[in-house]
């Protein structure tokens, strides 16, 4: 974390000086931050409160060792009921067991990553009805940064690790005419399905300004989006598909660019340039998201609950 | 992944009713000397009104049931075009058992949620022993509060799914309302097992320090052995034999089998003895362990 | 500049309040929770902001913090204008919320001031010295490695104070800041803040309903009502608005009669020890004297009035009105 602070190590002494000396009114003009400003701020914060969590769990490392596994093992625990299904037919909605296995793999590393990173935002909504979120927003860093720190749990990478896995076990079973584009699309698909996901939380955290109770509609988008990545597209209705398609675009997590890679039809007429849009996607999911996020928050201040 | 859709409003319900439950009961007694039934009804209306005042949460929670509902409704049609007659039900069975899995999710908390937090919450911080010396019987009191508890989410998170499932689906519901009142009433029992399963969960925070890693391990084989993730007839072998005797099938496998006509006559006899057998041997069992518990406690001085 | 360090101009905040009032219907109430409030505070000084629940204290404090985005009306504190500049008022302001910590509540003590070192940017040498300094004079010591949620609540409070001072806040926001202390807790937090508010030069802003607090920090006192500012000055004034009064407790050798002097009433006889009640804003002297002279008086003391009870009695002739 320190290279992060050396750039920003005359910002500080300014502030601080200006505080001990009175100059409160003229100093300080450095601390005002754009849009790229603000990002790295809550980066900074983010690691921050990030480590002091890690920290502070990694007191009790037996119970973070347990804690990890039952998260991995009860992750896995639908990938045994993919299993199971498996043991009564040998494709479902016309894909094989390792190819609903790359599916698996891709949405559950995509949103395992976005749990890991983004989970806690959830809580928001009981921060505004006990109030603590005051708290939060009298600190000199953004709020959006330190609900998604709050609580930050290593545990929840065994979700991580469980995707992956499956995602391993399919890459080595299955027989891909792998070609340069494809081997990177892998990667770039988990990472900005993660964001996608993101997206998703950040929004749903906003949604709980107004309903503080609301926080189980965003795991519908969430979990039940993952779990409904994690089979074939063929397997739903068309209209269903459209929707994660155009409107709320899950289907770029890993259903386009993953039927791509395994050179498999989409149920939707699409280019097949569509495989490369996930980052372009990624990228316009996080507007609205930041600007729901934004809107929220104005409410916030302005009504006080 | 099915069981996310109750994440937020069960574990998130606030305390308090309990504390409450209990006043009442201690004032109670002490014109009549002993708890009477009345008091226990109080409690269980208190645990309805509890869940109850969560609308915006309950509303909430139907959606994602729903979302869910409609997900694993289409992956079991996959899996039932390819193999119709699996597990002994036609597909439009199998889709009638992934709405009535959503729609008792909640009710017979199969991934917890319900009164286990609180008092294991109670136990930690010691505020048990008060509860330990007050009238009203600790084991009884809380499966009145769970059974209030559970009547709500049926009303509240089951219907409305259920209903929209309907709409969607061609679901095979039945039309003689004696088959729906034997399913409410193995979903009655299916509570009572599943309330006695948490109790005994709960109270092994005695022992433990902290009884979170048991909930989490007894949600994940909960999930999976209630029949949430697929039907126990699907499961193979001696694994689905073994799924069949356990305690869990009280809570989604047989009132799903009851509604979908599986399960009449004296086959019915024997599935509610079944799950009154488990209700019986858990809820002695915990009413053991609490007579150790208590005891611990007062030797410790509370 | 110097003088109005805090300045609120004609400061309204209007909430839209939705009330159930039958089965399905709601009705919309706009309530004013502040309405129209000027001051101002010069750099260094500790003022009292006092008033009943929900006059609107707490929703000024979120406006001076920046949390609450006023409806109307100009705030500044330290020239900036806290809804706007939030974050950059954040590095000048320390804030302390009686009820909710700002602490990490599953940390040690120590970890939430590492992370406040390093959220705020405090330069090593004066984080030293001014956790040094906290730690000496809030009796901290022993607390550092205790998660937040296992401290008692004077204890939290006490880190909570600590919390807001490490990065040398030029203004303190302190909502109730002594609520739920034990007598000897108190006493520490307000030589503390004595003494932050006479060696830094500190400004200090305090909501409370010890009014003792008051007494013992505070030469300026506001009292806000619905959400309007009733009074602002000093502590004596405020007892000559509510007019009220202070009690002499006289023990005489022996049981007597009602003791007659001009200017004094007896309010209660018990045994040789007589309660009596006079004017707050006139001098003791003369009366003591004047007992002194035709009494045989063998102790005495002048008890102070209630100021909980002299605002009461304000707001009581206010709404009479």
């Amino acid at each position: 974390m320190a290279e992060v602070e050396a750039g920003t190590e005359a910002e500080a002494t300014q502030a601080t000086a200006a505080a001990g000396t009175g100059e409160a009114g003229t100093g300080g003009v450095g601390e005002k931050l754009g849009a790229v400003g603000q990002l790295r701020a809550g980066i900074r914060a983010y690691r921050m409160i990030a480590a002091m969590w890690i920290r502070s769990t990694m007191a009790y490392r037996a119970s973070f060792a347990m804690a990890a596994f039952g998260n991995f093992a009860a992750t896995g625990l639908d990938f045994v009921g993919i299993l199971l299904m498996f043991s009564h037919v040998d494709a479902l909605g016309g894909y094989t067991l390792p190819e609903v296995a790359f599916l698996y793999g891709t949405a559950g590393a995509a949103f395992g990553l976005a749990d890991l990173v983004m989970g806690s935002m959830d809580r928001l909504g009981r921060r505004v009805r006990d109030g603590t979120l005051d708290t939060l927003l009298v600190r000199p860093v953004p709020v959006l940064a330190q609900i998604a720190a709050d609580r930050f749990a290593l545990r929840r990478l065994g979700r991580v690790t469980q995707g992956l896995l499956v995602l391993g076990y399919a890459l080595v079973v299955l027989d891909i005419a792998w070609t340069p584009l494809k081997v990177l699309l892998v990667p770039v698909m988990i990472l900005s399905g993660a964001v996608i996901f993101a997206s998703v939380f950040v929004a749903g955290a906003a949604f709980q300004f107004w309903a503080q109770d609301a926080s189980e509609v965003q795991n519908s988008f969430t979990y039940g989006g993952t779990t409904m990545l994690q089979y074939p597209p063929t397997v739903f209705a068309k209209d269903l598909v459209r929707g994660v398609t155009f409107v709320l675009p899950l289907a770029f997590v890993n259903w386009i660019p993953a039927l791509y890679v395994l050179d498999l039809p989409y149920p939707l007429d699409l280019p097949s340039w569509f495989a490369f849009l996930p980052p372009v996607v990624a990228g316009v999911c996080c507007v609205p998201a930041g600007a729901a996020w934004r809107v929220g928050l104005r409410s916030y201040r302005s009504t006080g609950s | 992944m099915l069981w996310a859709s109750g994440h937020g409003a069960g574990g998130g319900a606030c305390l308090g009713l309990a504390t409450r439950g209990f006043g009442l009961g201690a004032r109670t007694s002490r014109k009549t000397g002993a708890v009477g039934v009345r008091v226990y009804a109080v409690v269980a209306a208190g645990g309805f009104r509890r869940y109850a005042t969560y609308r915006v949460a309950t509303a909430a929670g139907v959606f994602t049931n729903t979302v869910f509902g409609f997900i694993v409704a289409y992956t079991f049609t996959a899996l039932w075009d390819e193999r119709p007659q699996l597990g002994g039900y036609d597909l439009s069975q199998a889709v009638t058992y992934v709405w009535i899995g959503q729609a008792l999710l909640m009710t017979t908390a199969m991934m917890g949620g319900g009164f286990e937090n609180e008092l294991m919450e109670r136990i930690r911080t010691g505020d048990i022993a008060i509860d330990l010396y007050r009238p009203a019987d600790l084991q009884l009191f809380w499966l009145a509060s769970d059974l209030g508890r559970a009547a709500f989410h049926l009303l509240g998170r089951g219907v409305v799914p259920m209903a929209l499932g309907a709409l969607a689906f061609d679901l095979a519901l039945p039309a003689d309302p004696l088959v729906w009142v034997a399913f409410l009433c193995a979903v009655a029992l299916g509570v009572v097992v599943s309330f006695a399963i948490r109790f005994l969960v709960a109270l092994s925070a005695f022992w433990l320090l902290d009884g979170a890693g048991v909930a989490q391990i007894t949600w994940l084989v909960g999930l999976f052995f209630s029949g949430m993730v697929l039907p126990l007839t699907l499961f193979p072998g001696g694994l689905g034999a073994l799924a069949q005797v356990l305690p869990w099938s009280a809570l989604l496998q047989i009132p799903a089998d009851v509604l979908l006509g599986k399960h009449t006559g004296w086959g019915l006899v024997q599935a509610y003895g079944f799950q009154l057998g488990w209700a019986a041997v858990l809820l002695t069992a915990g009413r053991l362990l609490q007579s150790v518990a208590t005891r611990r406690v007062v030797v410790q001085g509370g | 500049m110097e003088s109005d360090f805090i300045a609120l101009d004609g400061v309204e905040k209007v909430f839209d309040v939705r009330r159930r009032t039958g089965r399905l219907r709601r009705e919309k109430t706009r309530v004013r929770a502040v309405d129209g409030i000027s001051f101002t505070v010069p750099r260094g000084e500790m003022v009292g902001y006092i008033g009943p629940n929900g006059a609107g204290k707490s929703t000024t404090i979120k406006m001076l913090t920046g949390i609450l985005t006023p409806s109307g009306g100009r705030v500044r504190v330290a020239g900036i204008d806290p809804a706007r500049e939030r974050t950059r008022l954040a590095r000048h302001i320390g804030v302390v919320f009686g009820q909710r910590t700002t602490l990490w509540w599953d940390l040690p003590l120590r970890d939430s001031y590492r992370l406040m070192h390093r959220m705020y940017r405090i330069p090593d040498d004066r984080f030293k010295a001014n956790m040094a300094r906290c730690v000496e004079q809030l009796d901290l010591g022993e607390l550092l490695d205790v998660p937040v949620r296992q401290l008692s609540l004077g204890q939290r409070m006490r880190g909570d104070i600590a919390a807001a001072l490490l990065h040398d806040p030029e203004v303190l926001y302190l909502d109730e800041p002594t609520i739920g202390l034990d007598v000897i807790s108190k006493a520490k937090v307000r030589d503390f803040l004595r003494d932050l508010n006479a060696e830094r030069g500190t400004t200090v802003l305090l909501t409370t309903h010890d009014l003792t607090d008051i007494e013992q920090l505070c030469k300026r006192v506001m009292v806000i009502d619905h959400g309007r500012l009733v009074y602002d000055g000093a502590l004596a004034g405020l007892h000559e608005v509510g007019e009220s009064e202070r009690t002499l407790v006289v023990d005489l050798e022996r049981e007597l009669p009602p003791v007659e002097v001009a200017g004094a009433r007896v309010l209660k006889v018990e045994g040789p020890r007589q309660w009596l009640a006079f004017p707050a804003s006139v001098s003791a002297a003369p009366l003591v004297a004047a007992v002194a002279q035709r009494y045989p008086l063998v102790d005495l003391s002048v008890r102070e009035p209630d100021i909980e009870a002299v605002i009461a009695k304000m707001y009581a002739d206010r709404s009479a009105l």
